[in-house]
């Protein structure tokens, strides 16, 4: 495979004019991407940048989604992972259904995730009245409520993302061990997850960055309660409304937190072969 | 987590004693019947304890799935697989299909051994904890798990490799290690597929060596699955021969090179075969042709004789009492330290030349000449 890769590819690449009607929609596109970061940097309040990240309400805000988001990624990772094994792994009826029904989240407006778990959740929804009535557990507008909003919205990315490294994966190894003794889960915890580590991962990563950007869901089902489901986009949108440099500390914040993820990202895909 | 394995102290090595109810012999006694497809595989197969069989077959003729249903990686469509009196794998019985209630045994639970042809050594683990995963899943604690891991890592040779990497294995190395981590759950079946396919010649040759030595000492069932008919001889007590899903030929390596009974065998242990009908010291072939040959013999008939055994001649040889058939060369190349020669005619054959005698005839491909076989050189055997 490698061998015809090297033959195909031309000892040196002939340097030729990109074409005008390509060059010019990048250049557009690329200035549109990139000019707002800019901007974001260019009218941050740099001076008082320290006071403004020592606030209370900026670290409250910050603490709760950093809290929040880690718990939606690990409560995908222990819903998630058994899903992606069983899309990859098993043959059961209506697979096809479920990995249609997992992608769903993926394409629905968070906004209609956050009214469907409100109706669910909900005091009157089907789960939330018995919560209710059994338990005395209210879900909607606390803390709880935005990590299942996050993990509402951000599972499905984990789901593909492992699904794929299954997939990827050698199954002949996982023979191996059963010949060695091992039952299936033994199998799947001493030999299957171990190998496919990079890709859960990977997706924990995806899953964890898209629940820490999570509004639309968490602002409906959750409210904007600070200090309890104030996470760091919904305090973002309402400093908006009355003091203009907040807003902008707080987007920095984020974006400082999404280079990072996206840094740490690029490492685990360049060093995958 | 291994608590359930632990509450069945009969799987604990060495505790094992091998005794079969009804006074069955210990070992391998196995009816495969696998469909996928076109493909059908039906071999009924029986190999003692302490026995080393080779499956040999050319690619395709089903011996990596015959290896993986006894494993318990691959479904039967029929049959039966049952190891030391105890039954894995019964099909219900179909029509015509073996009786018996059915019954399947997964992978985990059936002490089957198996070094799979690349090996798969798990590369997450390094070569001591890869050897050790056996005998950690039989309930071992992690310790001495890990003291029988380095016990066999030495009996492979390897004993200051257990650190390493699957990675940082060569491939004779990675062979071994594969090989110790089999052993090391003392299988009452051991498995091997083409176990020496992946080396280059050198280390061939060590492997092979060394691998007998381990078959020889292994006291448990063991299959080869080669394709070449040197490890198959060489590693073998007894050889299984399968072609197209089915057992043509079973042996010692003696009787396989001495009398083939396929082209495939025959080409593999470098005999020209031919079949046709015996009476007395005269074999007709399928062709016009009929051989004479020294042992008399009556009904359908192997004849086969060895390439150095063809003498060829520009002019129809006279005297001795010999084959003689016209012939026309259809190509040369190199044998050993000889030059061989394919001729067409009406017997297809191959056969040794000197370079000399070759230089002296001025053979070339295209050329029409004589070829001889002496009646003492030919062996007919019954079909």
């Amino acid at each position: 495979m490698s061998t015809v890769g090297i033959r195909t590819r031309p000892r040196a690449r002939a340097r030729r004019r990109v074409p005008a009607a390509l060059l010019l929609p990048a250049l557009i596109g690329l200035a549109f991407l990139t000019l707002p970061l800019v901007g974001l940097l260019i009218r941050a309040p740099w001076t008082d940048m320290p006071a403004r990240l020592a606030e209370p309400e900026v670290l409250a805000a910050l603490r709760l989604s950093l809290v929040t988001a880690t718990a939606a990624t690990a409560l995908s990772l222990v819903l998630g992972v058994p899903i992606a094994w069983l899309l990859a792994r098993s043959d059961f009826p209506g697979r096809r259904v479920v990995r249609a029904l997992i992608t769903v989240p993926l394409v629905l407006p968070p906004v209609v995730g956050g009214v469907a778990l409100l109706l669910v959740f909900g005091r009157n929804g089907i789960v939330g009245s018995w919560l209710d009535e059994t338990f005395g557990i209210t879900i909607p507008f606390t803390s709880a409520a935005v990590v299942l909003a996050m993990t509402f919205v951000s599972m499905p990315f984990l789901i593909v993302s492992v699904e794929g490294a299954l997939r990827g994966a050698n199954e002949g190894y996982e023979e191996a061990a059963a010949t060695l003794g091992a039952d299936r889960w033994t199998v799947f915890w001493r030999v299957t997850l171990p190998m496919i580590a990079p890709g859960v991962a990977a997706g924990a990563v995806l899953c964890w960055a898209r629940a820490l950007g999570e509004f639309g869901a968490t602002i409906t089902f959750a409210g904007n309660f600070p200090g309890r489901t104030q996470t760091m986009p919904l305090a973002v949108y309402l400093a908006l409304q009355s003091d203009l440099e907040a807003a902008i500390v707080l987007s920095l914040i984020l974006l400082t937190v999404s280079v990072v993820v996206l840094a740490s990202l690029r490492e685990r895909w360049t060093a995958a072969p | 987590m291994n608590a359930g394995q632990q509450s069945e102290p009969d799987r604990r090595p060495g505790s094992e004693v091998r005794e079969t109810d009804s006074g069955t012999p210990p070992g391998l006694d196995t009816h495969l019947v696998v469909e996928r497809g076109e493909f059908r595989l039906d071999l009924r197969l029986r190999v003692a304890a302490g026995e080393t069989v080779a499956l040999l077959g050319p690619n395709g003729a089903g011996k990596s799935t015959a290896l993986r249903a006894l494993a318990g990686l691959e479904s039967l469509s029929d049959g039966f697989v049952a190891l030391d009196g105890r039954e894995l794998d019964r099909v219900a019985s179909r029509r015509g299909g073996e009786p018996g209630r059915a019954q399947w045994v997964p992978p985990e639970r059936r002490r089957i051994g198996v070094v799979f042809q690349d090996y798969l050594l798990f590369p997450h683990l390094n070569a001591l904890d890869n050897v050790a995963f056996g005998p950690r899943r039989q309930g071992l604690r992690r310790a001495a798990a890990r003291a029988r891991a380095a016990g066999w890592l030495d009996r492979v040779g390897l004993g200051d490799m257990g650190d390493r990497r699957p990675k940082q294995l060569s491939g004779g190395q990675a062979q071994r290690v594969a090989l110790a981590r089999a052993l090391a759950t003392n299988p009452a079946l051991l498995l091997l597929d083409e176990p020496l396919a992946a080396l280059d010649a050198r280390t061939r040759l060590d492997t092979r060596a060394e691998l007998h030595r381990h078959l020889t000492g292994h006291t448990g069932a063991a299959i080869v699955v080669t394709h070449d008919p040197v490890d198959a001889l060489m590693l073998a007590d007894r050889l299984v021969v399968i072609e197209d899903g089915r057992a043509v030929q079973e042996g010692d390596a003696e009787s396989i090179t001495a009398r083939p009974r396929t082209d495939y065998v025959a080409r593999l242990v470098g005999l020209n075969l031919y079949r046709g009908r015996a009476e007395g010291h005269r074999v007709a072939l399928d062709g016009d042709l009929t051989l004479t040959v020294a042992d008399p013999l009556d009904g359908p008939a192997f004849a086969a004789f060895a390439p150095s055994a063809v003498a060829l001649f520009l002019k129809r040889p006279d005297g001795s009492p010999r084959n003689t058939w016209r012939a026309t060369v259809s190509g040369i190349h190199r044998h050993g330290d000889n030059l061989r020669v394919q001729l067409e005619g009406p017997l297809r054959a191959a056969a040794d030349v000197t370079p000399a005698a070759v230089a002296q005839l001025r053979l070339e491909p295209g050329q029409q000449v004589w070829a001889a076989v002496k009646a003492s050189e030919i062996r007919a055997y019954p079909t």
